[in-house]
């Protein structure tokens, strides 16, 4: 590799090279055309006007502002406050029409199901699980097994008032006796009912015990949970004889359930959200696939509160 | 173009280029190619086809906003964006097939920066004359005179650049509804700005840049000239016979002593690039065959025989140096590569008119719920719930079945039913050229044999008279 400095010219092209040479191999020194160059400085020039007008050179401890003021949060601020205008107007259609009438406007509906959706991720997947499945003592809200019910307008009141919440007259309110630990039920007598409860959700077949244990139900739970152990969605207590279990089917758990009884707490959100959120949050829970018709019968229709056990 | 010897600079000046105005042949040949791709240009957004009354009646519609792109009586749904891609396959294997044939044509005779440079230059000889005259001007210092006749020119390209850029937009929307919202002011920014941005490029491409284009900014004369071989046609100065040059008169004086070429320069004065032909092929040139046109008409004038510069493959020129007789013109363009091209070029596009004659406007997809994968219902069955998208791809409303296909025992009900209303089959309306979303939830008995994870189908069926079917692959989960 020789490397002069006088100027060569290339025979077949007319173009000079600068004389380094690699296995024959010239490096040609053609020129660039003079409007390229021209371009390459206009590109500086915008870019120092670019430094200049938006955020640019890093500092000791900050960064050069630019002179628009323009920022990725402030952009973000701006689309979101923009955002929140457009959707104001549906806020409040959603949250002046009532839940049982949402399902008549498809539109409305649509949109409180997806802001339901929203919301739903940001408040209940602590307890709820981010898909809605719950876990043992959180029910599957994708489901059709409701404690309090899966109509749109029952699925609103548990949201707005919750569930045994100590400081709300309105709350949804049941108590389940502990058997076992008040001493209102012997050992034996446990035992007898846990069987009944397996037999009656088709998990055993029927034998001495759960014999047994049937007059013991009729005694002392049937009040709740209705003589066939089908439940009752006015006092929260759940049907012993489907699939679904909150804290677990198999016989131990079920004894402890009755020896302890169980109270599981939701909050109520009337005091963290507004009517429009909750209303969106009902839609969404309801539209998981569980959600049920509202109930032809009106007085099958519980308003509200649900805590006197129907004679 | 290349730097003088020795100069030394590392930036060169531009030349300018007053290409001067010529007739024959290849001229005329530029002429009609310039007025058909003008015309289609132009024209083809104006061009109506009936799809009924669920779709737009242009016949060319890259509908951006509603992800459709129609062609005549084909319509093109995003996902089957693979007919693009196949096009634009054919596309390149067709400037495989041209390049190696006839070299570059493309460059020469079709490229829009050759068609609008070439209509711009007309516009130049029009308004300021022709060569001698544009070189007189330009270097003429600033008068009334010369202000007036660049105006006149400017205002003239921009008005075809608008024209142009103008246009652009109406392959986007309706060409008519377009038009009236853009005089009116009510089109969308984006058509102003499109065109804006294209008149703009029209303007400086084709009235400044021009040959810099060619010669500096685009790749495909590198990709071109890597195609071709000693076989492909290419503009060719016989030099074995216009060496050495001079003129009538000295030959005349000695006889034997010189070539064909006179050195009148009429090749280099009517080349749209500025380049000599008699240095050889070179990137600079496009392959127009101006240069052909000027030099037949110079050699009939001083009678000597025309083609002194020609279109020639490589192996010719070599033959005819060594005096032998060119081969006929069909034996170099059909050869093995070309035929090759040839071949794979029309197999894509049969296969592509098989493949779009025979495709299915009915199309399904499913995508399960992730999140939980499975309820287990009251009933101790198992529900797994999919999104269903049916696609309707005809330009009318058409009804269509939902099934499952191999999993016993499964019933099917959406979102807008209640799950006693749960069938084997879900019927659904699917409006015209649009796709029904459908949230389908499907319940199967909780024990099954086999493992958790069954495999099944689902199936869609066009119920009316024209039919139609397709399939999704699709699982059913259940707890292990």
């Amino acid at each position: 590799m020789a490397d002069d400095e006088t100027p060569k010219i290339d025979a077949a092209t007319g173009t000079q090279y600068k004389g380094h040479e690699w296995d024959g191999i010239r490096e040609l020194d053609t020129p660039l055309p003079r409007w390229w160059l021209w371009t390459f400085y206009a590109t500086i020039v915008f870019a120092i006007g670019y430094c200049l007008a938006y955020p640019a050179l890093p500092m000791l401890h900050d960064y050069t502002r630019g002179m628009l003021g323009w920022s990725s949060r402030g952009a973000l601020e701006k689309e979101l406050a923009a955002r929140e205008v457009q959707m104001a107007p549906l806020r409040q259609a959603i949250a002046a029409t009532d839940i049982g009438k949402l399902a008549g406007q498809p539109r409305l509906m649509q949109a409180a199901v997806e802001g339901g959706r929203a919301a739903f991720k940001v408040h209940c997947v602590q307890c709820h699980g981010s898909g809605a499945a719950g876990s043992r003592g959180y029910p599957n809200l994708n489901d059709d097994d409701w404690l309090w019910g899966g109509d749109l307008t029952s699925i609103e009141t548990t949201i707005t008032d919750g569930i045994r919440n100590p400081d709300h007259a309105k709350t949804r309110q049941s108590m389940m006796p502990a058997f076992g630990r008040d001493q209102l039920l012997t050992a034996a007598q446990v035992s007898d009912v846990v069987a009944h409860i397996r037999v009656i959700s088709g998990q055993d077949v029927a034998n001495a015990a759960s014999q047994r244990g049937a007059q013991i139900f009729a005694d002392n739970c049937a009040v709740c949970h209705g003589p066939a152990g089908k439940g009752s969605r006015q006092v929260g207590a759940p049907n012993l004889t489907d699939g679904i279990w909150l804290y677990g089917g198999d016989a131990d758990t079920i004894r402890q359930t009755v020896w302890n009884s169980r109270q599981g707490v939701m909050p109520r959100w009337n005091d963290k959200l507004d009517t429009a959120t909750i209303r969106m949050l009902a839609a969404y829970v309801h539209s998981l696939g569980g959600g049920e018709a509202a109930p032809v019968d009106a007085q099958a229709a519980p308003a509200g509160n649900a805590a006197a056990p129907q004679p | 173009m290349l730097v003088p010897a020795g100069s030394g600079d590392l930036y060169e000046k531009r030349k300018g280029v007053y290409p001067k105005a010529v007739d024959g042949f290849y001229r005329r040949l530029k002429w009609a190619i310039m007025a058909a791709t003008l015309v289609i240009y132009w024209g083809t957004p104006w061009i109506r086809w009936d799809r009924g009354p669920y779709a737009p009646d242009q016949a060319v519609l890259v509908d951006l906003a509603h992800r459709r792109f129609y062609m005549f009586a084909i319509e093109i749904w995003p996902h089957e964006f693979y007919y693009v891609a196949g096009l634009l396959i054919m596309a390149g294997i067709g400037l495989f097939l041209v390049t190696s044939a006839v070299g570059r044509a493309w460059c020469g005779y079709a490229c829009p920066q050759t068609v609008w440079t070439d209509l711009f230059q007309h516009v130049e000889r029009f308004i300021d004359g022709d060569r001698n005259a544009q070189i007189r001007l330009a270097n003429a210092p600033w008068s009334a005179d010369k202000l007036a006749r660049r105006l006149v020119k400017w205002q003239v390209w921009l008005l075809i650049s608008f024209l142009t850029g103008g246009a652009w937009i109406f392959y986007f929307a309706d060409a008519p509804t377009l038009q009236r919202a853009f005089w009116t002011g009510t089109a969308a920014p984006v058509a102003y700005a499109a065109t804006g941005v294209l008149t703009a490029t029209t303007f400086v491409l084709g009235g400044f840049m021009r040959e810099q284009v060619c010669i500096y900014m685009c790749p495909w004369p590198r990709i071109q000239t890597a195609m071709l071989d000693e076989k492909s046609l290419v503009v060719t100065y016989r030099n074995w016979r216009g060496e050495k040059r001079g003129s009538v008169k000295k030959a005349a004086a000695h006889p034997g002593e010189f070539g064909d070429c006179i050195d009148c320069d009429q090749c280099v004065a009517v080349c749209p690039t500025g380049i000599d032909i008699r240095n050889g092929p070179q990137i600079g040139c496009i392959t127009c065959a101006l240069c052909i046109d000027a030099c037949d008409k110079v050699m009939e004038q001083v009678g000597r025989p025309r083609g002194l510069i020609d279109y020639c493959t490589e192996d010719d020129a070599n033959r005819e140096r060594q005096g032998g007789v060119p081969r006929p013109i069909l034996q170099s363009l059909l050869r093995p590569r070309t035929i090759g091209y040839l071949c794979v070029w029309t197999g894509i596009g049969l296969a592509m008119l098989f493949a779009l004659g025979a495709r299915t406007r009915v199309d399904i997809s499913a995508q399960q719920d992730r999140n939980p994968i499975f309820v287990r219902l009251s009933d101790g069955a198992i529900r797994n719930a999919y999104t269903v998208k049916l696609r309707n791809m005809e330009a009318r409303p058409r009804p269509m079945e939902v099934r499952v296909d191999g999993l016993q025992g499964a019933v099917l009900w959406t979102d807008a039913m209640a799950r006693d209303q749960a069938m084997p089959v879900i019927a659904a309306m699917v409006p015209a050229d649009s796709v029904a979303r459908l949230r389908i939830f499907v319940a199967a008995p909780a024990q099954a044999p086999g493992a958790a994870r069954q495999d099944f189908r689902f199936t869609v069926r066009a119920t009316d008279r024209e039919g139609g079917h397709d399939a999704e692959p699709a699982r059913f989960e259940r707890p292990q």
